[in-house]
């Protein structure tokens, strides 16, 4: 697998994605006493769907801090707090909340660098936890990233990986913009290998050739990585699979994307969120603008066909994007 | 710097001195403003001079502050330099934010001052969030948040004076009733008579004071931050004034009497206050003239200041989104024009 391949020579260990968010907290927890995790039910509760775990015991109240259910105000307060001197990890503790806190992430959180003629850093990170599949229905299984991607002053990651959830969480932590980290909860339990090293990260803004193919580039985010991952080894042999994860949605490093399609001639855009107005139109114009007359067959998407989340499991697998369809979506160019 | 205190004679002129600043500032800026030189909107703090130069006096110089749309008067009285702030409402390059804030988000954050606010009720959190990194760091320093009566109704104002209460955090929430929350009258927006009795909510305490009389407003202010720094948490006080101009310059205005204006400025806190240090001795006729002619000096110079700064270049508005740029930024800022872009080309 090129995803072990690039830890070549790198010590690494075998965890999920829970885990390595996890290590990432605690290792940017123990490097830098400036960094604190707030958010509704992260501390000795240990979060609800439990990435931050134990790390209360370890680090107490003031650095892992239970907030009231007030979204808008602990995201204004974790703004706040950027802006003078410390360097707040808030956990949104699904990103359908977002709502809630909107005006302090787009007129705030946003808004103050740029507004302030670059004269305050915004070292705040917001991890929030997205996605379908575990019957939490419409409130509980959004996927938003592309509002957040769209909104000018914030950075978006969405890792489909271990290594990638943890590089790029610490990445975030460590970055003195506002950087929101996107968690697709249905791989939580997913398996991998992340690199041990405690200052092991990700560059924000760095794509990763996940499976090296010839035929059809399929870019794709969250959990449609490991799935497209699954396609690909069943279409060897048939069809060579080219599997990138864009890891950072904004900024996105089209090139990584681009000299991909270059090669391949076809793409396949497979992300969670709805397929209108979205993150697949930005991979799609990105392409067109950078290797239009590299293209030998129409782009495809896959993602939710614009519902919201329904409730029930028929339902709810109905519209989830899944392999199957980027099976079929490439079948269809191919 | 606030450094100034109501303790001394000093202090005292230094406060007066402040007030006339605030009202000459706010004077010049709506004229400019109706010349057409500074664009956008103006929110004007006339009037309500003694609100921000209480708050300040009482006040040390690294506390921090979180401001409204009407913030000018809060600047000033912080000791932001009235030159940069001119600048800014001009939309030049020497201004606070190098033209890209504007009256409505003027910031010195290096002050203290973090921010000016185009949204009612943004405030309190950002204050919250100041005295949570306070507390964390055990700074000695407290945060507060300037708010209009308008922005009590808002939810985002209760989720962050109910963290900092439940967190006993040192901060301050000061509520400047002016009586409208842009045209509308307080009574219509609020169930409360007094908008300080809704400190009852978070069990801290909420006192209203005369926002009209600088040293009430020191005096209450100074409480509030006694008791922020002994770790007992925040105080509500609700200062009641009154803006002698519109919500927004040009503002018909047609929500209130001239009647009521008119009793308002019966009780004009500048003239409240110079009245008082003159009966006392410490401020001669002569000398209120020389500072009121010194202050008129100072904006002079700021209007100038302005007039003589350059415009930001346009190139300019690609820089200051991130502390690490992204290329879908940079692109644009070192493309030729002639090549296009999402903003056309033509400049």
């Amino acid at each position: 697998m090129a995803a072990q391949a690039q830890f070549d020579g790198e010590q690494t260990e075998t965890m999920t994605v829970r885990e390595s968010i996890r290590q990432a907290l605690r290792e940017e927890l123990e490097r830098d006493d400036d960094v604190y995790v707030i958010g509704e039910d992260v501390g000795a509760f240990g979060g609800v769907l439990e990435v931050t775990g134990d790390l209360y015991e370890e680090f107490g109240g003031e650095r892992v801090r239970d907030t009231p259910i007030a979204e808008a105000g602990f995201i204004g307060a974790a703004t706040g707090a950027a802006a003078t001197g410390t360097r707040p990890v808030a956990e949104l503790m699904f990103s359908d909340f977002a709502g809630v806190s909107m005006e302090q992430i787009m007129n705030q959180m946003a808004k103050m660098r740029y507004m302030f003629g670059g004269k305050t850093d915004m070292p705040v990170t917001v991890r929030t936890t997205e996605g379908g599949g575990m019957g939490a229905a419409s409130q509980h299984s959004g996927t938003i990233h592309t509002w957040i991607g769209h909104f000018p002053g914030l950075k978006a990651v969405a890792p489909g990986t271990a290594a990638a959830a943890k590089g790029l969480t610490k990445a975030a932590i460590r970055s003195d913009d506002p950087v929101f980290v996107f968690e697709n909860k249905m791989i939580y339990e997913q398996r991998g290998e992340v690199p041990t090293d405690p200052d092991y990260t990700i560059p924000i803004g760095e794509a990763s050739v996940e499976q090296a193919g010839e035929d059809v580039t399929v870019v794709a985010t969250q959990r449609l990585v490991g799935e497209s991952l699954d396609v690909a080894d069943d279409l060897a042999g048939d069809v060579s699979v080219e599997v990138i994860d864009p890891r950072s949605l904004y900024p996105l490093d089209t090139e990584t994307i681009v000299e991909s399609v270059r090669k391949t001639g076809r793409l396949v855009v497979a992300d969670e969120s709805p397929v209108s107005y979205g993150t697949h139109a930005e991979v799609v114009s990105r392409v067109q603008e950078e290797a239009f007359f590299s293209l030998d067959a129409p782009i495809q998407r896959v993602g939710t066909p614009d519902t919201h989340m329904p409730f029930s499991t028929p339902l709810e697998q109905e519209v989830l994007p899944d392999g199957e369809g980027v099976t079929n979506a490439i079948r269809k160019i191919t | 710097m606030t450094d100034y205190t109501l303790e001394t004679e000093d202090g005292r002129r230094e406060a007066l001195r402040r007030m006339l600043t605030i009202r000459q500032f706010d004077t010049k800026a709506g004229q400019y403003f109706a010349d057409g030189e500074i664009p956008g909107f103006v929110h004007l703090y006339i009037g309500e001079e003694a609100v921000a130069t209480g708050t300040c006096a009482a006040l040390e110089p690294d506390d921090l502050i979180a401001s409204t749309h009407r913030g000018h008067g809060h600047c000033i009285a912080k000791g932001l330099d009235p030159d940069l702030m001119m600048a800014e409402l001009f939309g030049k390059r020497d201004g606070y934010c190098n033209g890209k804030g504007g009256s409505m988000h003027i910031a010195d954050v290096e002050s203290g001052m973090l921010g000016a606010n185009g949204i009612v009720g943004a405030g309190p959190p950002l204050a919250t969030g100041a005295a949570l990194s306070i507390d964390y760091q055990d700074r000695d320093q407290v945060a507060l948040a300037f708010l209009g009566d308008g922005a009590v109704a808002q939810g985002q104002v209760h989720e962050a004076i109910n963290m900092a209460s439940t967190w006993d955090l040192p901060a301050i929430y000061l509520i400047e009733n002016n009586h409208y929350g842009e045209a509308t009258p307080v009574e219509n927006q609020h169930n409360v008579s007094q908008l300080s009795d809704t400190a009852q909510a978070y069990d801290i305490p909420g006192v209203t004071v005369d926002g009209m009389d600088v040293t009430a407003v020191d005096e209450a202010v100074g409480e509030a931050r006694k008791r922020a720094r002994a770790g007992d948490g925040p105080t509500i006080i609700e200062a009641e004034t009154y803006r002698y101009h519109g919500h927004y310059e040009g503002d018909e205005q047609n929500y209130r009497t001239d009647e009521e204006l008119e009793q308002w400025k019966q009780r004009d806190a500048i003239d409240a206050f110079r009245d008082r240090l003159l009966d006392r001795g410490e401020l001669t006729d002569d000398e209120f003239e020389e500072m009121q002619a010194a202050v008129e000096e100072t904006i002079d110079d700021a209007i100038e200041y302005a007039q003589n700064s350059e415009y930001p270049a346009p190139e300019e508005a690609y820089d200051d989104m991130f502390a690490e740029p992204v290329p879908e930024i940079e692109q644009f800022a070192t493309r030729p024009r002639a090549d296009g872009g999402p903003n056309g080309g033509e400049r």
